[in-house]
């Protein structure tokens, strides 16, 4: 693909954009236009994701004194029993679990980013399946209301793994609307990930080998096999929880003869690989960003498009270290933990790839790739930190501490929620047909990573220390690192609301930029980049044909004589 | 020890674990002035004593691969950082490499790192094994948990038991030093978990099947006990002390702390209180009025009480009933809790000083 | 990269398909909607695989707690009931299979001859199971707190609750997806009455014949493991 002009729909009219092409509520809410229902995806799961962290800033609130306390106040406040703050904080802790977990990470990238970009980047017309992909917008929508209810139905309190037999016999709040709103969701994920698949085998533009598709794509293809593979098997474990605790059937249930650490394996075996349906879509976007901002072909293209891959297959395999001090078997114990170690090579080749990329690049600061570069500092330590937790005897001390809580937020959030910022940022004005204040943007970048390391890092001295996770009160000695903690989490939202603020300011009728924005915002090589700012219903005026991979940037030296092609 | 080197020497010698509060720790007139009372503050061996013989080995590869980790991350950091300075966009048309990529380099650092992991996971496995079979003369206990205290009972001493308490972070189990000691534990509701971080174990706690666990104390003191798997509302308060005592003390003190006996000159109704700390029943009911897992004892003496079969008067046959079939007649609104069966824990002589209490709660 | 601004059928490769009626506006080719729709089909398969082997392995799970449990509790089912509803599927398979032969050669009646004598079968298959359940629901046969068959005689020994939680588990799921069956069965034979279906365009009825194999092919492992334990 060579410059910028020629990679336009040369020659054609600008069209109205898939933004105005049809008008009125209606035309948004049965769409069954990728880019749209890519962009209702992204309100939702950012309302969730409000929503999520409001409750984690009201819980660190409590964190800041060893006894019970702020939240008891506030309920006073509001006229309420300052004696069930043990319970609000509980259930606290599980909205944002479940809320974050069910209703932000699995959907975000998939549902926002993938459904905008995959039929663009394949030079496809949609997905496959474009009327299943409106139902499952709705499935997940219905999910979501579930949610909703059980928030106003009393709340839920059993953590966001459901463990049995907690959820199914013990705890009075309401779990069998909470498991069937992560029932129905979990369909919405299946229909998505089937979706996905079948548009990457069959929807590929002429000339689109495997092998010339973006890295992007490459891992939402391995996310939605595992979509495909596992949430079938979440499902059914919810629906045996449900029947569990409305008939009593006695499968988990000790008392009735039934066996609770058979939760815990069906509920990881979807779980774990869940963990990579989080990740992996982050990791292709970041294969971008660092490619595109730096102007540099990615490295080890095959390597990352199949570590993607391997990654999904083990992730099936790796469940058990989730239960390592569950009485499981010792020699369950061993073969999970060696391959959760096998799990972390093809991780460590990823991150050492996207460095090699920035070798001999012409590597700009813009907001995106702060979030890229930022990417490789907060994951890198929250891969090495898993070396940890994969480690039998370590984990021993370390299984259910801060340390955990630490390390899954450096994977999950420093990773999946730090790479979704920066993919928002790199396609917004391809989404929207807007710019956002670079200025902001790059103010905001840094109260995220110092707001970010600031409340998780010494999460893992505390777990060190002995800190166990899910505690409303805790012995005095550790406070300081608590208090710490709490502050970074506010610093945390003031750049998350800043980011809110800076992009719903872009979207303002007085914000429009008077000449439309450029095709090509960063210089990238991939399809999306050819077609108009923002694409027009059919994403493509012609049939896109393809003739060269995604990373041949024009800046690329030939004539060095470096080229291993 | 091999870690001792990185402790202040005060550290290791200081007050365990939970009795010392951050604000000692930070308190340069407890320690000495200069490099170690900054050491003090950032080194995180300071308020976690290596308390057992494996809190070392773990320790240790735990150091380990923080050495490892570091020296990846710095390297990757660093390369990252110095590219970033390097090769920064100076102009729009700037030229950037063709490279694509590099058999050599993939293939070292994939295989280096598999080998490192290799060798982590041999080293952590070994240490794990050793967890996992007591030696056969090990001090034999008994632990149950319930929601939310722990209870501790030692066969080679009748009579004796432990519990934590809700209210208070008291003596829940009593070791000695130097000899090992086999846990057998189980659950008599939901999932527990016990947890010693002085002693870096921790097994999970399940109804219906025995989970075991070992380990031998090297210091004398006392050290905190968490429950580490969320079992509910009180989750946070089902915390004890382990104390461990030098071997001749601790038959010695066992058989001090099991008894649950009025002492000379104790009112029965404060006996009676004892009872309702030391017996858990404080986990579920509340002396204030305010409905906790189960209703609250305030003013419950005497009062005609709706239950799910009918009503009944609160008396000494209903408490009594109450505590050893907690499910025969259920107080109206407390239908779906499941209290376990006192029977056989309480004598006669607990039933007076209980009930005793109870008709103080006006 | 170029563009192509010619109608993509312009170019149809060869292969391609023949073009039809029901031709969606984001494919270039019938042949990429058939077989977009049939490896669409053949993952939700796989969906649905790994959805009943969870509940396989609970079973395996609790035959292997409970081996004489299971031996004593399995003998309270109907094995002629279950034989004749196997013989049913299998059958209704076969009619299946003949009604995907005749869109392919789009002989019409026999579309919906044999369109209707699957849905026959499926609602025979629905009438036993109807008579089965009704005999457990009256021996007090039920899953968990709700089992008491000892109010009627029967003592089996163990926690045959469980037994009847997995069975009515599985069999309800499977019975759940004979409906499902029914329902697009139903919505294709009327797609055949309207004469939607011919050589050029026959996937519904491919991937409906498809999903009904999977139900036959599930009830080809439940009916073993459930019923003939012994």
């Amino acid at each position: 693909m060579a410059d910028d002009k020629s990679t336009h729909d040369a020659g054609h009219e600008r069209e109205p954009s898939y933004l105005v092409a049809q008008k009125g509520l209606k035309s948004w809410l049965f769409t069954v236009d990728h880019k749209r229902l890519g962009l209702m995806y992204l309100a939702t799961t950012l309302l969730f994701f409000f929503v999520g962290g409001m409750a984690a800033i009201f819980f660190r609130t409590e964190l800041l004194t060893p006894g019970p306390g702020e939240i008891s106040g506030v309920l006073t406040a509001l006229g309420m029993d300052p004696t069930t703050s043990a319970t609000t904080y509980n259930k606290l802790f599980t909205v944002h679990g479940a809320v974050m977990v069910f209703l932000v990470i699995i959907p975000s990238v998939p549902g926002a980013l993938g459904n905008f970009l995959l039929p663009l980047m394949l030079g496809a017309k949609d997905v496959a399946f474009p009327r299943l992909n409106l139902l499952s917008f709705w499935v997940y929508s219905l999910g979501a209301l579930f949610f909703i209810y059980t928030l106003f139905a009393g709340g839920l309190d059993t953590g966001w793994t459901f463990y049995t037999p907690y959820s199914s016999n013990f705890s009075g709040t309401a779990v069998i609307s909470a498991t069937f709103g992560a029932f129905i969701l979990g369909f919405s994920s299946i229909l998505t990930g089937l979706n996905f698949m079948v548009t990457i085998h069959k929807m590929r533009a002429p000339g689109m080998t495997w092998n010339r598709m973006p890295l992007f794509c490459w891992s939402i293809y391995a996310t939605a096999v595992i979509q495909v593979l596992a949430t079938p098997v979440l499902a059914i474990t919810l629906l045996l929880l449900i029947m569990e605790r409305t008939l009593n059937i006695g499968i988990f249930d000790p008392a009735m003869g039934g066996d609770p650490v058979l939760f815990q394996h069906f509920f990881w075996f979807y779980s774990h690989p869940a963990v990579y349906i989080m990740i992996l879509p982050g990791f292709g976007i970041i294969s971008e960003l660092i490619a595109v901002h730096s102007r540099k072909h990615i490295f080890g293209y095959k390597a990352i498009a199949l570590s993607s891959v391997a990654i999904a297959i083990i992730s099936f395999v790796v469940w058990g270290h989730h239960m390592f001090v569950s009485g499981q078997s010792e020699l369950a114990g061993i073969v999970f933990s060696f391959l959760t170690f096998a799990v972390a090579v093809p991780t460590a080749i990823k991150v050492f790839s996207w460095v090699a990329t920035l070798y001999k690049g012409s590597i700009q600061f813009n907001t995106p790739m702060l979030y890229g570069l930022m990417f490789l500092f907060t994951f890198t330590i929250g891969g090495l930190t898993g070396v940890f937790l994969g480690t039998l005897s370590v984990d021993v001390h370390l299984h259910d501490t801060y340390f955990v809580v630490a390390h899954f937020h450096y994977v999950m959030m420093g990773g999946t929620i730090i790479a979704f910022v920066g993919g928002l940022h790199h396609w917004w004005a391809k989404m929207t047909g807007r710019n956002y204040d670079e200025k902001q943007a790059r103010w905001a970048s840094l109260f995220i990573f110092v707001g970010f390391n600031m409340t998780f890092f010494n999460q893992f001295v505390l777990g060190q220390q002995g800190m166990p996770r899910r505690y409303y009160t805790y012995v005095p000695q550790f406070q300081q690192q608590h208090v710490l903690s709490t502050v970074g989490a506010y610093i945390l939202l003031a750049g998350f609301l800043w980011i809110a603020f800076y992009l719903l300011a872009s979207l303002r009728k007085s914000a429009a930029p008077k000449e439309p924005l450029p095709d090509n915002t960063w210089g990238g090589a991939s399809l999306e980049w050819s077609t108009q700012t923002p694409p027009i219903e059919h994403n493509f005026h012609g049939q896109p044909r393809v003739d060269s991979d995604p990373y041949n940037f024009p800046q690329i030296d030939r004539t060095g004589g470096m080229d291993h092609h | 020890m091999i870690l001792s080197m990185l402790m202040a020497p005060e550290a290791a010698a200081a007050a365990p674990e939970g009795s010392a509060t951050a604000g000692q720790v930070l308190d340069p007139s407890v320690h000495t002035q200069g490099a170690n009372a900054v050491w003090e503050t950032v080194n995180p061996w300071a308020t976690l004593p290596q308390a057992s013989t494996f809190a070392e080995g773990t320790d240790l590869l735990y150091l380990f691969i923080v050495v490892l980790s570091l020296f990846f991350f710095v390297l990757i950091m660093g390369v990252q950082g110095y590219f970033m300075w390097k090769y920064h966009r100076k102009s729009d048309d700037q030229k950037t490499s063709s490279i694509t990529h590099n058999g050599k380099v993939e293939f070292l650092w994939s295989a280096i790192p598999a080998v490192l992991l290799v060798w982590i996971f041999v080293w952590g496995e070994v240490d794990f094994l050793k967890q996992t079979v007591p030696p056969p003369d090990a001090v034999q206990v008994r632990v149950t948990g319930r929601q939310w205290f722990w209870t501790v009972d030692y066969p080679d001493y009748p009579g004796v038991q432990l519990t934590s308490s809700v209210d208070d972070n008291v003596v829940t189990l009593v070791v000695p030093k130097g000899k090992p000691v086999q846990l057998t534990m189980t659950s008599e509701d939901v999932l527990h978990d016990f947890y010693i971080p002085a002693f870096r174990v921790k097994r999970d706690v399940v109804p219906g099947r025995y989970t075991s666990l070992w380990f031998e104390a090297t210091q004398v003191g006392e050290f905190n006990l968490y429950c580490a798997e969320y079992c509910g509302d009180q989750h946070s308060a089902m915390i004890g002390k382990v104390k461990v005592l030098e071997p001749e003390l601790f038959g010695e003190y066992l058989a001090e702390a099991g008894k649950l006996e009025q002492e000379e000159g104790e009112p029965l109704a404060a006996f009676g209180e004892r009872i309702y700390k030391r017996r858990g029943c404080n986990a579920c009911h509340s002396l204030d009025g305010s409905p906790k897992v189960g209703p609250s004892w305030k003013g419950m003496w005497g009062k005609q009480e709706t239950t799910d079969k009918g009503t009944v008067l609160v008396d000494d046959n209903y408490i009594k009933e109450s505590v050893e079939e907690p499910n025969a007649q259920i107080v109206a609104g407390f239908e779906g809790v499941k209290m376990p069966s006192y029977k056989g824990q309480l004598d006669e002589k607990h039933f007076a000083a209980l009930i005793e209490f109870i008709k103080t709660l006006e | 990269m170029s563009h192509d601004h010619d109608s993509p059928k312009a170019h149809r490769p060869a292969g391609a398909g023949e073009p039809h009626a029901f031709m969606a506006h984001h494919f270039n080719t019938p042949g990429q909607q058939a077989g977009a729709a049939k490896f669409g089909m053949w993952v939700f398969l796989a969906t649905e695989i790994l959805m009943f082997s969870g509940l396989f392995l609970a079973y395996f799970i609790v035959r292997m707690h409970y081996p004489d449990m299971v031996l004593a509790a399995h003998e309270h089912l109907n094995k002629t009931a279950g034989g004749i509803n196997t013989v049913v599927l299998i059958t209704s398979s076969l009619t299946m299979a003949l009604a995907v032969r005749a869109a392919q050669v789009g002989d019409q009646p026999a579309i919906k001859r044999n369109l209707l004598l699957t849905i026959g079968f499926a609602f025979t298959f629905m009438v036993v199971k109807y008579f089965e359940y009704t005999a457990k629901i009256e021996h007090g046969m039920l899953p968990g707190k709700f089992y008491h068959a000892w109010d009627h005689g029967y003592y089996i020994e163990g926690s045959p609750h469980i037994f009847f939680a997995v069975y009515f588990c599985m069999t309800g799921l499977h019975g759940f997806h004979v409906l499902i069956g029914i329902g697009v069965l139903t919505w294709i034979y009327l797609r055949a009455g309207k004469g939607h279906f011919g050589p050029s365009y026959y996937t519904p009825v491919e991937n409906v014949g498809l999903y009904w194999h999977l139900v036959d092919l599930i009830w080809i492992f439940l009916f073993p493991l459930l019923y003939l334990v012994r």
